[in-house]
């Protein structure tokens, strides 16, 4: 009993997701009159999370150090548009290389946002709000403000987010990849302790040994390694590569993140609760249209939930810490 | 004696303080201490550090409410409650590490809290920009009343800070340490614009580990020590020997488990290292199984001397030898792979990460050793962990508990058992047993005295006296940045010898 309580107690994040998740299912279930739960909504609602929840994932390790990162909206437009134009030209290419390169570009734009953080020192808020601009302002520069359209993109590479493998939509399949990668890394390597321990306390952990410069950057670098990744499948997905691609987007990431019980001061956020945050807030956005709210009503009702979830954890945050403490005095 | 008698006796003393006590958790900061401060004489108090004399600031201050005793203003009995109250009795104090408000304005400095206000309820920045001025002016200074409080020099910003004690019409004035970060000739500025206020009527205290400036200025000195009253003596009365007798001369009762240790090779050498603004030429040598106390005042440099050998903030200049072989530290990281290993002062910000788990906090400098093919291997580390924890007999439910559920002395215990992981030549310990219980200081001592017997070179910062007699094979003294004198025979050393050589005389 116990042990149970204990894990209960080391859980409550997840746990409390997890109940939210299956109470909001089972009343848009029932509104819905039974469209919500069926094979083609959740197909299409996980194809519709995925790439937030790749983003997620990245986002995740930078909020860890105690940063944000603001341009992977700008960094998708910029990594999609580069590889999709590369693809416009040289159309045999085979969708791995364009892949690559925006995954190249990505990084690059990363390890840029990494180096003003972590070795200019500046406010990763202010760094990365300007090379979200600067990031934006590439992409108009390089596509001369045109769009690359689905006539210019090969069926192989548009059957990147249409195709399947063992009957699961590839962008699924490519997040669940990416969820066990970020799992292990996050709990079983030495760098994803040295992220936890830079978010924690930076003081402490330079004393104790760690790089810590260079564990922020890489923590940018990973962001932009998946911001680039997920800015062509991005494209992809849409058929489309546009200046405003993904205007915005950040936002939604840094949000399912929160959720997920990512803490914005740094230090604590764990894998499977970002994937339930990002998994909480694509049902929202499939559920709201299924039982016919109006749209104007959809984003305050986001927000709303955004917030209770919050006040919800920090509560929870306190009453921990009051238990602690009163162990403590005995 | 008619009435006009005790009227006189009453106004010989602007302030006095008779039995104040003053309990923290666990340890009495005041005991039954008393002061008496004449109308327009400067006093100074005098002790060694821990001696009481900042929380006796902070009781006249009406910072702290002690516990019992009395305070006297003009032979009237007054209670404060909080500082306000004593600022109504025309009580201010100037603090060594200036409170000012660093980006505001000289003016606002000067001003904050009691504001010129125009009928309109807005404020008077006009008069008040004229007023500060004066201020300044008539304490001699030419400061521009417009300029950022964080652009002056440290002695200008004091002047600020006596011109808004002024401002307020202070009659009582304390100085805590305000020469500590002077020059020579800022000092005379200081004791200039000191001798004036006195002679405008204002009656001070003055807290120095100076000499000179106790000399200089005061009429009267007052000594604490380990929290009491000692006495107090007119300056003229008393030689330099007596009064350091009187800050030191206690009983040390303590029996430290130190063992008898034959000094080994030589292991960690550093010659001449400096860095501008806080040590100059700091050499010294240590030995395999040696305890070297680094001892002196808080402020002398002693942390940052330490905090440079580690690479915390590396020094400007000067050579570091590890085992006969120069080596280069960058930052913390090259010392823990030379292996030379620190335990911080600040073992909260420094030391662990309160919110993790006692395991991962053992293991977090040495990950690499229960990783594999770059997966950490769990329960090789939590084993790890436990055995470490137990070496060092932390009574902790699990290694699961986190950092923060434990006391300070356990707290301490679980970065000693950090630090063993790594595989080191030298520790150094920063004020190891500060705010550890007795119990928990005994078993550090007991640790200490082990890993000396193992072979290890010790670098022991410490600012407590006994301890530094009871522990120490070799003690180095630092002063103002600088080591002052080394005791290589610490067995003969006595403890007004270290406080000589830790004091300005």
């Amino acid at each position: 009993m116990e042990k149970v309580k204990k894990l209960v107690l080391s859980n409550i994040r997840e746990i409390s997701l997890i109940l939210v998740i299956i109470i909001l299912s089972i009343f848009v279930q029932y509104r819905s009159g039974g469209k919500f739960i069926t094979v083609e909504n959740i197909s299409d609602l996980m194809t519709e999370t995925a790439i937030l929840a790749i983003l997620s994932a990245g986002m995740m390790v930078v909020i860890i150090t105690a940063g944000i990162d603001l341009s992977i909206g700008s960094v998708m437009a910029l990594a999609g548009m580069v590889g999709t134009t590369v693809l416009k030209y040289n159309k045999s290419m085979p969708s791995v290389v364009i892949i690559l390169i925006a995954m190249v570009i990505g990084t690059i734009c990363g390890l840029i946002n990494g180096t003003l953080v972590a070795k200019l020192k500046i406010l990763p808020i202010i760094a990365t709000l300007g090379m979200m601009n600067v990031f934006r302002g590439i992409t108009y520069l390089i596509s001369n403000g045109k769009w690359v359209m689905q006539a210019d993109m090969t069926p192989q590479f548009m059957g990147i987010a249409t195709g399947k493998l063992f009957g699961i939509n590839n962008l699924v399949v490519m997040a669940m990849i990416i969820y066990g990668i970020a799992y292990i890394f996050m709990n079983y390597t030495r760098t994803g302790r040295k992220i936890y321990a830079v978010g924690n306390s930076e003081e402490s952990a330079r004393v104790s040994g760690i790089k810590t410069d260079k564990t922020i950057r890489l923590a940018y670098t990973i962001m932009g390694l998946v911001a680039g990744f997920a800015g062509i499948l991005y494209v992809c997905k849409f058929a489309v590569a546009q200046g405003e691609t993904a205007v915005g987007y950040e936002m939604n990431v840094i949000a399912a993140c929160v959720l997920g019980g990512v803490s914005v001061s740094g230090g604590t956020g764990r894998v499977p609760g970002v994937l339930l945050g990002a998994l909480l807030l694509g049902i929202l956005n499939n559920a709201m249209p299924l039982i016919k709210i109006s749209s104007f009503w959809q984003e305050a009702i986001r927000g709303l939930i955004i917030l209770l979830s919050i006040i919800a954890n920090s509560l929870i945050q306190r009453n921990v810490q009051a238990k602690a403490l009163r162990r403590r005095n005995i | 004696m008619g009435l006009l008698g005790k009227g006189e006796t009453m106004s010989e003393y602007i302030l006095e303080l008779n039995g104040i006590t003053k309990i923290f958790p666990g340890v009495k900061a005041l005991d039954n201490v008393q002061f008496k401060l004449k109308k327009g004489e400067i006093h100074a108090l005098m002790g060694e550090n821990g001696a009481g004399k900042s929380t006796f600031i902070k009781v006249i201050t009406g910072v702290h409410q002690p516990e019992s005793g009395e305070i006297l203003i003009n032979g009237q009995k007054v209670v404060f409650k909080d500082p306000k109250d004593a600022y109504k009795m025309s009580i201010a104090a100037i603090y060594q590490h200036g409170t000012a408000y660093q980006h505001l304005s000289v003016t606002e400095n000067i001003f904050m809290g009691h504001e010129k206000i125009k009928k309109s309820g807005l404020i008077n920045w006009k008069q008040m920009h004229k007023e500060a001025k004066a201020l300044l002016t008539r304490l001699g200074s030419n400061i521009d009343p417009t300029s950022i409080m964080g652009n002056l020099t440290v002695a200008e910003q004091q002047i600020v800070e006596i011109a808004k004690a002024i401002s307020t019409n202070a009659q009582i004035i304390i100085m805590d340490e305000p020469t500590a970060a002077l020059s020579k000739r800022e000092c005379e500025e200081l004791y200039r614009i000191t001798e004036q206020l006195r002679d405008e009527g204002c009656s001070i205290i003055f807290i120095s580990h100076r000499f000179e400036d106790m000399y200089r200025l005061a009429s009267r000195v007052t000594v604490f020590r380990d929290a009491q009253y000692i006495g107090t003596w007119n300056v003229d009365e008393i030689s330099n020997e007596v009064l350091i007798s009187k800050m030191v001369g206690r009983e040390i009762s303590t029996i430290y488990p130190k063992k008898k240790v034959e000094k080994g090779e030589e292991i960690l050498r550093v010659e001449g290292l400096s860095k501008v603004g806080y040590y100059k030429d700091i050499s010294f040598t240590l030995h395999k199984g040696e305890i070297l106390a680094l001892t002196g005042l808080v402020g002398a440099g002693r942390t940052e001397v330490c905090q440079g050998i580690f690479g915390i903030a590396p020094p400007d200049e000067g050579n570091i030898y590890l085992e006969g072989k120069k080596i280069s530290i960058k930052e913390p990281l090259d010392a823990l792979k030379q292996g030379i290993g620190y335990l911080p002062e600040d073992r909260q910000k420094q030391g662990l990460i309160l919110d993790w788990s006692l395991c991962n906090n053992v293991t977090l400098s040495t990950l690499e050793k229960f990783t594999k093919n770059t997966v950490i291997n769990r329960k090789q580390e939590r084993n790890r962990a436990k055995e470490l924890l137990e070496k060092v007999a932390t009574k902790a439910v699990s290694v699961f508990d986190k950092a923060s559920s434990l006391s300070g002395g356990n707290q301490q215990k679980v970065i000693v058992a950090k630090i063993l992981n790594s595989d080191l030549k030298v520790i150094i310990l920063d004020e190891p047993t500060k705010g550890v219980d007795v119990g928990a200081k005994a078993q550090i001592y007991e640790i200490m005295s082990d890993l000396a017997a193992q072979g290890f070179g010790i670098i022991m910062i410490s600012s407590e006296m006994p301890e530094v007699l009871g522990m120490a094979d070799t003690i180095a003294v630092m002063r103002e940045g600088r080591i002052s004198k080394i005791f290589t025979d610490a067995g003969s050393v006595t403890q007004e010898q270290i406080l000589e050589a830790a004091m300005n005389i």
